[in-house]
């Protein structure tokens, strides 16, 4: 019987870890989250599934406590919003640093600074491009529905763990606060300590038993060792471009325009793009769902029947530098966004769509 | 069948739990739905407003700028959403604290004594029942069962003994609505 | 007598444990590091826990710590030791989680993450090293420089209106409910090490127990940093840090 809830995206996070086999939730309150660790201190899943959740003293302790336990073969997460994310930044450059499987949520706000804590998309570049120190990548999965919130917990753990690197699911405050229908998956088990070590006993820190010691660690003193696993760390980022690829296309196969946005952007930019519709301008939405890895050739075989493209983000443009190394500089693509924590209505963006076709 | 609806008045009213019960009976009917609220220090005490969509078919945006029916609770929302009714569409107030009333003519209105009757009711709590009563009145949108089930699913156990008299309050409100000239 | 006539399990008085590497310590000689790894090793031997423990290393002279004791470690970022000890000991309550941290690493970047894991009392020990200087980046000031002690960010010695005071931290964490267990130890006589040793193993079998956090300070020498002999150091030691860093337990909850 499928198990159907209204839920906050923040709610239901919180919900999917349980249900995801989670083990462990580190975090510092910070809005528009706050809800995530709220509603699982409220459902004490350390009494039905032995789920560790426990309030940091800050963003700083809660990303390596997520380090820890991480380290033990577990799966572990946080979740933040913007400046507590910077904070973070760190502890996630030492997470990709000591190849560790961790689940990050942003549900982001605008900056920069403390900012706003209405709703924003101005955290692209800091999920995608790096945030913390060195050459690494975070998995980027972007929401544009509470249920993806659900889903995208057991994705981000499955993909997490399948290449031992952090993963981030970059939402903002419009996702988190906004109720939807959500299909809740059964409860998937927590692995027992015997899984751990049947499962990810060749890496993590289990107690030294009838093996080598295993060390945890992302400091190599010995430059041409350290550039042998940065080529590693590279092989491994081509793997995930190759592999985990995923988007969405809506009424593109006739599309002479697309408007190309995620998240949030990504449903309001459906409802403008249906209002385009009705009034016969071959308009499509283009929805990137990984931001790493962006879906690059597939935007690029789209463009080929382009006339233009609108990138909508709710930012000054960040998302649009990815879209352009895409398709290229034939096609003329063009940024509509609001900052600060304002939001565009559909109308909005139909003006510009307009203003871009007549240019 | 879609219905893109905004709901806005004070904090304190009940205009987010409105929203969600109505948005709880669309999915118990197998609807698909949204419930977006305005949040953050704008909530303190100020004007609180939620769009709800109710659809059969996915939803794309949960922010929207005109709506088919706006429910309003005070004079601020008033200023500020009448003129987001989609020509046709209904507007739906409680007279109690309005100065100026709707002045359009393109849209259905509707007037709902919602705060008087809480009063005489003698239950202020089930005041926001009353106008969601006057709204299904308008807009059968979803069946009364299927109001109880969701008023079963957003309510928490212990206030569930509550449920009879929210679903008379529901039903006085589509007894009393009325529809202005 | 020949020497393999000597070389018999009988003869034996004393040796390595078996828990430490035969990888050469990079420590400068009269550091004090070495000899707190030997009975930290011997310890976890003696509690049979090889199989049953993580140790979480710093960031500091002994970040490679990893390298010379033979159990599964974490390696942390600066200061964050005590917040992944404790998600270790979330995790894994049935094993030995202890952390090793200097004196920047736990009293000047890692304040935060220190205090609140003592203060929530989490099962785990934290092993910290005073010497009173940055040994790794090159002699600076550290909060536990005594007044008037030179280092290379403090040339005319620490002057507390322009540095402040030496940090007394063993003193806070007795302070604090979630400390079973605070004690400052030594290891510059043989005396000294027998003690600290045993303190070692009472601070394991203390979080073990689930007493809350044992927090034991070594009071340590820095020969390169202090610019001292190793004898030297030691003297100094003796004369100068243990009159304002007192020996003993501060605090020893049943």
């Amino acid at each position: 019987m499928r198990e159907l809830r209204l839920m906050k995206g923040n709610e239901v996070i919180a919900e999917a870890a349980i249900r995801s086999g989670c083990d462990a939730y580190f975090g510092y309150p910070i809005t528009p989250q706050s809800e995530v660790m709220e509603t699982l201190m409220e459902l004490r899943p350390w009494e039905a599934t032995g789920m560790v959740v426990l309030q940091a003293e800050s963003e700083t302790a809660s990303i390596n406590m997520v380090y820890g336990g991480a380290s033990c073969g577990k799966r572990c997460m946080t979740s933040s919003s913007s400046p507590g994310i910077s904070l973070m930044a760190e502890g996630i450059s030492y997470l990709a640093g000591a190849e560790l499987p961790a689940l990050i949520v942003n549900v982001s706000r605008g900056g920069p600074g403390l900012g706003t804590i209405q709703p924003s998309q101005a955290d692209y570049f800091q999920a995608t491009k790096g945030g913390g120190h060195g050459d690494y990548h975070l998995i980027v999965l972007a929401p544009a529905a509470v249920q993806e919130m659900h889903d995208f917990v057991f994705l981000g753990f499955d993909l997490a763990f399948k290449y031992r690197n952090p993963v981030m699911i970059l939402a903002d405050g419009v996702i988190g606060q906004m109720m939807e229908k959500v299909e809740l998956a059964p409860q998937r088990p927590r692995w027992t300590d015997e899984e751990v070590v049947q499962l990810n006993g060749s890496w993590a820190v289990t107690g030294k038993k009838n093996r080598d010691r295993h060390i945890i660690t992302s400091v190599e003193l010995d430059s041409l060792k350290f550039e042998n696993f940065n080529k590693k760390l590279v092989e491994k980022y081509a793997k995930v471009r190759e592999q985990e690829v995923r988007y969405e296309e809506t009424l593109c196969d006739d599309a002479e325009y697309l408007i190309v946005a995620y998240g949030t952007s990504a449903r309001i930019g459906q409802k403008a793009m249906e209002l385009l519709r009705t009034e016969g301008i071959k308009a499509g939405l283009f929805r990137p769902i990984t931001l790493y890895p962006f879906p690059e050739k597939e935007l690029a075989a789209r463009s080929k029947q382009l006339k233009g493209i609108l990138t909508v983000e709710l930012s000054a443009g960040q998302m649009i530098e990815d879209v352009k190394l895409s398709v290229g500089h034939q096609l003329h693509v063009e940024h509509y966004g609001r900052m600060g924590g304002m939001i565009y209505t559909p109308n909005e963006i139909t003006d510009a769509f307009k203003k871009m076709i007549n240019r | 069948m879609k219905e893109e609806l905004i709901i806005a008045g004070f904090g304190g009213q009940g205009v987010l739990s409105m929203g969600k019960i109505l948005a709880y009976s669309g999915i118990m009917q197998d609807q698909e739905v949204s419930w977006m609220p305005s949040y953050g220090p704008e909530m303190r005490g100020g004007t609180a407003n939620v769009t709800v969509i109710l659809s059969d078919e996915r939803i794309s945006s949960p922010i929207l700028q005109e709506f088919d029916t706006a429910i309003i609770l005070n004079q601020q929302s008033l200023d500020k959403f009448e003129h987001s009714v989609k020509p046709g569409g209904v507007l739906l107030y409680d007279p109690n604290g309005i100065t100026h009333t709707p002045t359009r003519k393109d849209i259905s209105v509707y007037k709902i004594a919602a705060t008087e009757e809480a009063a005489k009711m003698g239950n202020a709590k089930v005041f926001n029942m009353i106008v969601l009563g006057s709204y299904l009145k308008i807009k059968p949108l979803v069946k009364l069962e299927n109001v109880v089930k969701g008023l079963q699913k957003s309510l928490p156990e212990r206030t569930h003994k509550l449920i009879p008299m929210n679903e008379q309050a529901i039903l006085r409100g589509m007894e009393i609505v009325e529809k202005c000239a | 007598m020949t020497v393999e006539e000597i070389i018999k399990p009988e003869n034996l008085t004393y040796k390595k444990s078996p828990l430490l590497t035969d990888a050469p310590m990079h420590y400068c000689p009269g550091c004090s590091h070495g000899t707190v790894h030997k009975i930290l090793a011997e310890v976890l031997e003696d509690l049979n826990a090889q199989e049953n423990s993580i140790g979480i290393t710093p960031v500091g002279c002994s970040v490679l710590l990893y390298n010379y004791i033979d159990i599964d470690w974490i390696e942390a970022a600066h200061g964050r030791a005590p917040a992944v000890a404790t998600a270790a000991k979330r995790l894994y309550p049935n094993k030995h989680i202890f952390a090793y941290q200097g004196d920047g690493d736990l009293a000047a970047i890692g304040t935060g993450e220190i205090i609140h894991t003592c203060n929530r009392g989490d099962n785990v020990t934290i092993i910290f090293i005073n010497n009173g200087i940055y040994g790794m980046t090159g002699g600076q000031m550290a909060p536990t420089t005594l007044l008037g002690m030179p280092t290379a960010t403090t040339p005319y010695g620490r002057d507390p209106k322009l540095n402040g005071y030496p940090f007394k931290v063993s003193e806070i964490m007795a302070q604090l409910p979630g400390t079973g267990y605070v004690t400052r130890q030594a290891v510059h006589t043989p005396g000294a090490v027998r003690q600290a040793r045993k303190a070692l193993k009472k601070a394991f079998e203390k979080a073990y127990a689930g007493k809350g956090t044992s927090f034991i300070e070594i009071v340590a020498t820095c020969s390169s940093g202090w610019k001292l002999s190793p004898v030297d150091s030691n003297k100094w030691m003796t004369e100068n840090m243990f009159p304002f860093y007192p020996l003993g337990d501060l605090k020893d909850v049943e």
